[in-house]
């Protein structure tokens, strides 16, 4: 038996890959933890890359389950980008174990850690604990929300392509160059839009918002959520109730994976409307790219400014 | 659980590792002997970082938050810090967390398996980092009322070729699912009645060993196959009174996605390894696993199924010949709120060494998780032993965990 077993053993695992599956030497296959991170590598790579993200943007992309479907994902990969500052802690790190690709694992040549070179806000200092919630100890890792952010992580990605196939260098920086033109051009668009409403209080579910608020002139006075990753307690939702009545505040801003039961209660005591943001690209169906991300975000939210009189 | 020799000498050496971060140095070079109180030579070449340190913000950006003036802390170091020293190795320090698992009963249980009424039921401290760029390492110590060991040590090798990952260190073997699994990630206080009839019980197929498995990708499935070979002593279930009595663990493990919200894992194991009857008497065990799993991705955090069950076939080698016998639990999660968990499961399991003894069990249980980091759980149990004596038992477990934030087994 027992050299059944070991021929089995040896034989089940010496024997070749399923056909199907041999590397092909078309585009460069990048996974990307995110949606956005997809996005902008499909701007910067262009037809020299595929880019498949591994969650969907409607997805709390801290709760991310780690399926084994994804390891085929990562096997395959020839470059992994991923967010950072532990928004991906609670998955991505055993899916790169199993990967058995040894280049994308976290300091390796194919891993590219999207925050390295970003702008990164509420870096805590002091001492933290998790009586404050599920901090994010590097700091808050929602830090493409910045279009600005969104020429950086491009910058790194074409740094990183150029590297891989130093043969299209020339493509992917002009394609880079290219959307960032666009971003800029977006941006005094969407500046433009928001002028007349800066510093327009806001309360949102979580805190998702710092750097799209710096951007964009949003004054953020409160979360829905007691801590981060803690659900809306009474106690807490009174006290929100209490300082958007106090502040005038009329905007509710609820990323697209959370409940709405308690922002809809809290719009209905305070005469604010709660707004379903999407705070990635994939959010909504027409949100396809990543400067449609902006485009949808800001309209949503200048409609509703307009419609409830916020200041 | 149990304290062996090996364990105990694993546990010092991984303690002494913990604690002396300069074990590793290399000797010093020159022939004579070193005075006891010379301070000790630098520290041999350390390895990367888990991940890459950030680098500095590009010139156009403003810096983020500013570090308040000595918040540092008063008669900290002042300009470059030493190369050398404890400020310096603490980079490299493991990710460290420490888990507690409180247990309580109340009710009758009179088979001889009661659990305490309270109990600290085990603390484990888990210490993971990579260790060079091929590789990383695990370590889960647990501490037990009367118990001290190694639950789990082991170096996993990530940059191997065609597809392969090694394991080698004490592991838990990759037989079914409950076998894998910590206490702390289970879905119920307990471990299910085949699990401690056939299955070797709580600490089950766990052992000094080697495995190797293997991922086949396609574009149909996901699908690994596992071979392990240990040391042949798993207490309750294998024993190795000589270097020959080795256990071998084989698993197939298949997966697919049927939606964005559902899917299937399923899988198929082996076991033989030589059993406490007698000196060539041998154990084998056959077990089949299958789990569906919902969760709707825009309301992951609010709703989950989780439908899992496990059979195990054991062909148990006794004086009186070969003693078959099997066991099987079908168990139910569902996930009704951002915090609460609702429960069942089923079991039914023979008895390895005499078949004809079947015991049965019924739960239905409930969890609540104030956070990420604490889960509190009641379960109602009702077994029926094969002597005919009936339990009735409410058991319940507080679990908490401070330190790195793990991942979250699948």
């Amino acid at each position: 038996m027992r050299s059944r077993f070991a021929v089995f053993a040896v034989g089940a695992l010496l024997a070749p890959g399923l056909p199907g599956v041999a590397r092909a030497a078309g585009p460069l296959n990048v996974v990307t933890a995110t949606e956005d991170l997809a996005a902008i590598a499909r701007e910067v790579g262009g037809d020299k890359i595929k880019a498949e993200s591994l969650s969907r943007g409607y997805q709390d992309p801290h709760f991310v389950e780690a399926k084994p479907s994804f390891v085929l994902k990562l096997n395959k990969a020839d470059l992994l980008i991923a967010v950072g500052r532990e928004l991906e802690i609670g998955w991505l790190p055993p899916l790169i174990t199993q990967s058995r690709n040894a280049r994308i694992q976290p300091g390796g040549d194919r891993y590219l850690d999207a925050s390295l070179t970003a702008r990164i806000l509420e870096i805590p200092t002091g001492q933290i604990t998790r009586a404050m919630g599920d901090v994010h100890p590097a700091g808050n890792p929602h830090y493409w929300l910045d279009p600005e952010n969104g020429k950086r992580i491009a910058k790194a990605i074409e740094g990183k392509l150029a590297a891989i196939s130093p043969g299209d260098a020339a493509y992917f920086a002009q394609h880079e160059e290219d959307f960032e033109k666009r971003i800029s051009d977006g941006e005094k668009r969407w500046l433009a839009m928001m002028a007349p409403y800066k510093g327009t209080k806001v309360v949102t579910y979580h805190r998702s918002w710092p750097n799209f608020a710096e951007r964009f002139g949003l004054d953020v006075i409160g979360y829905v959520e007691p801590k981060p990753g803690i659900p809306p307690s009474p106690s807490h939702t009174l006290e929100v109730i209490q300082a958007m009545k106090r502040d005038n505040v009329k905007i509710i801003m609820v990323e697209p994976y959370f409940d709405l039961k308690t922002p809809n209660s809290i719009a209905r005591e305070t005469g604010a409307k709660a707004l379903v943001m999407p705070p990635s690209v994939g959010g909504e169906k027409e949100i396809t790219d990543y400067i449609k991300l902006f485009d949808y975000d800001i309209r949503l939210l200048v409609d509703a400014i307009k419609q409830t009189g916020a200041k | 659980m149990r304290f062996h020799g090996i364990q105990s000498v694993v546990l010092a050496v991984s303690l002494s590792l913990l604690t002396a971060p300069s074990w590793a140095q290399s000797p010093d070079p020159s022939p004579s002997p070193q005075p006891p109180d010379q301070a000790p030579p630098p520290a041999a070449p350390e390895p990367p970082p888990p991940t890459p340190a950030p680098s500095p913000e590009p010139p156009a950006a403003p810096p983020p938050t500013e570090v308040p003036p000595g918040a540092a802390g008063a008669g900290g170091p002042s300009g470059p810090l030493p190369v050398y020293g404890p400020a310096s190795s603490k980079v490299f320090n493991p990710d460290m967390a420490v888990i507690g698992d409180f247990l309580g009963a109340i009710g009758k249980n009179d088979s001889g398996r009661a659990t305490p009424s309270l109990e600290l039921h085990e603390a484990e401290a888990s210490f993971q980092a990579i260790v060079d760029p091929y590789a990383r390492a695990d370590f889960f110590l647990t501490f037990s009322p009367d118990e001290v060991g190694v639950e789990e040590g082991f170096i996993t090798f990530t940059s191997l070729p065609a597809n392969f990952l090694v394991k080698v260190g004490k592991m838990r073997g990759s037989f079914g699912k409950v076998n894998q699994m910590h206490n702390h990630v289970m879905p119920w206080t307990d471990r299910p009645l085949v699990t401690q009839n056939l299955v070797g019980g709580e600490e089950g197929i766990s052992d000094a060993g080697i495995s190797v498995s293997r991922l086949f990708p396609n574009e149909i499935l996901f699908l690994e196959a596992t071979a392990e070979v240990y040391r042949g002593e798993s207490p309750e279930l294998f024993r190795a009174p000589t270097r020959g009595d080795l256990t071998y663990v084989g698993r197939v493990r298949g997966y697919r996605d049927l939606t964005e919200s559902t899917n299937l894992d399923f899988g198929g194991s082996f076991a033989q390894g030589h059993n406490d009857a007698g000196p060539s008497f041998k154990t084998r065990l056959w077990g089949a696993d299958l789990a569906f799993r919902w969760r709707p991705l825009r309301r992951a955090i609010y709703r989950r199924l989780i439908l899992r069950t496990e059979a195990v076939w054991s062909r148990k080698e006794l004086e009186t010949g070969a003693a078959k016998a099997f066991g099987a639990y079908v168990s139910g999660e569902y996930q009704f709120a951002q915090r609460w968990f609702a429960g069942v499961r089923l079991d039914r399991s023979d008895r390895a060494d005499d078949p004809s003894l079947q015991d049965k069990g019924v739960s239905a249980l409930l969890t609540y998780w104030p956070s990420e980091f604490s889960q509190i759980r009641g379960q109602y149990r009702y077994t029926k032993y094969a002597e005919d004596i009936k339990a009735n038992e409410l058991l319940f477990q507080v679990q908490f965990s401070i330190g790195a934030h793990g991942a979250h087994t699948f």
